[in-house]
């Protein structure tokens, strides 16, 4: 049994563990808010420019001169795999899932004998994809130094990778991001950016739409675009995911600590009496000896 | 009669508003789009916009990078990479 100082002690300190769950979970509630906006500010963008490269790439046939972002390298011996992650932790198992996801995919990829390499962006998937594919890694991207990813972000991580892609380092790129459904609901998700899936052309007006300069050369300038596109919102996302995961994780964090204080109260109170009893007894049982 | 004028970047909505004409600095040369204008996609040069909000006003220029112009029967819609 423990004596009872130690048992003080240990209540002080699960409470103070309590505060800073509490707080981180305040924290990222307030985060929360502001990620979501974000996301749902950078919508008319993404989805307008998806409806232009979408009527125009069913406009244009794919051929020899077709840009490379549109009808690939010919291959598909090697993969690259683009995890986005958090640089934080204190958000549960949303690092891990996406980290998971992108070892799955790497697992399969490599027993179907393909190439697998990694671009890492964010702090927290390095370790665990470096013990696995210590090998693999051909690039990452620091985001620590900034408050919060945005398109400055978006734009270099998608130069690097056009870089990667011209430099012949890899035939398809998928990106690995965790996808916000809610707060409680984050997915891990593999989408496909390089080359780029054609997005389904909007039901046109029948109207008949000039294009300045030429189509082909539209769709050349617009499809690095739409990349970083692509990878800002996954960004947006994975940020929003975040802080939902974040919040949810020290939501129940903060239960938990609440009923280890009671129980540890409970038998604080108890030995604490145990020991009364036992002073009055040995007081009394002194008493009538005299 | 307006135009509808949409200005998106990837962060936001920067404007979204019935304005009389806008004058935009194409690839191939600027243009001017007017209500009723034929549908037309074009790419943009780093330039300014000019927005004429009605016919004898001052124009409010709008420096933009990295631009796409849409024109369809909904109106005029700029995305830029960057703005201001």
């Amino acid at each position: 049994m423990a004596s009872l100082k130690e048992l003080k002690l240990r209540i002080n300190s699960v409470k103070s563990t309590q505060k800073i769950t509490k707080a981180k979970q305040m924290v990222a509630a307030a985060k929360l808010r502001k990620a979501q906006a974000a996301a749902e500010a950078a919508r008319p963008y993404a989805t307008r420019l998806a409806d232009v490269v979408g009527s125009l790439a069913s406009r244009v046939t794919l051929s020899e001169s077709s840009p490379r972002l549109l009808a690939g390298t010919g291959k598909d011996q090697v993969h690259l795999l683009v995890v986005a992650n958090s640089d934080r932790g204190l958000c549960g198992a949303f690092n891990s899932n996406i980290v998971k996801a992108a070892k799955l995919k790497a697992h399969e990829l490599t027993a179907q004998g393909k190439t697998v390499v990694f671009y890492l962006v964010g702090r927290k998937g390095r370790v665990p994809i470096r013990r696995d594919f210590p090998k693999a890694i051909i690039g990452s991207f620091d985001t620590t130094t900034v408050r919060e990813a945005g398109f400055t972000e978006a734009e270099a991580i998608a130069q690097e990778l056009l870089a990667l892609y011209d430099a012949g380092k890899f035939d398809i790129a998928h990106l690995f991001f965790g996808k916000f459904r809610s707060a409680l609901v984050q997915e891990p998700t593999v989408q496909q950016i390089v080359p780029v899936p054609a997005p389904k052309a909007a039901v046109s007006d029948g109207a008949v739409v000039q294009y300045e300069p030429d189509e082909e050369t539209i769709l050349a300038e617009l499809l690095p675009r739409y990349l970083r596109t692509q990878i800002f919102g996954a960004l947006l996302e994975n940020a929003a995911s975040e802080q939902g995961a974040s919040m949810t994780a020290m939501d129940n964090a903060t239960r938990n600590a609440g009923e280890l204080i009671k129980k540890l109260t409970i038998q604080y109170n108890r030995s604490r009496q145990a020991a009364i009893t036992t002073e009055l007894v040995e007081i009394i049982a002194g008493a009538e000896a005299l | 009669m307006p135009l509808h004028f949409e200005l998106v970047t990837p962060a936001r909505l920067v404007l979204s508003e019935e304005v009389h004409q806008v004058v935009v600095p194409g690839t191939e040369g600027e243009f001017g789009v007017l209500e009723g204008h034929a549908p037309f996609t074009s790419t943009v040069k780093d330039g300014v916009i000019r927005v004429w909000r009605s016919e004898n006003g001052h124009p409010e220029e709008i420096p933009v990078k990295g631009g796409f112009a849409e024109v369809s029967a909904k109106g005029l819609t700029v995305l830029a990479e960057h703005v201001g």
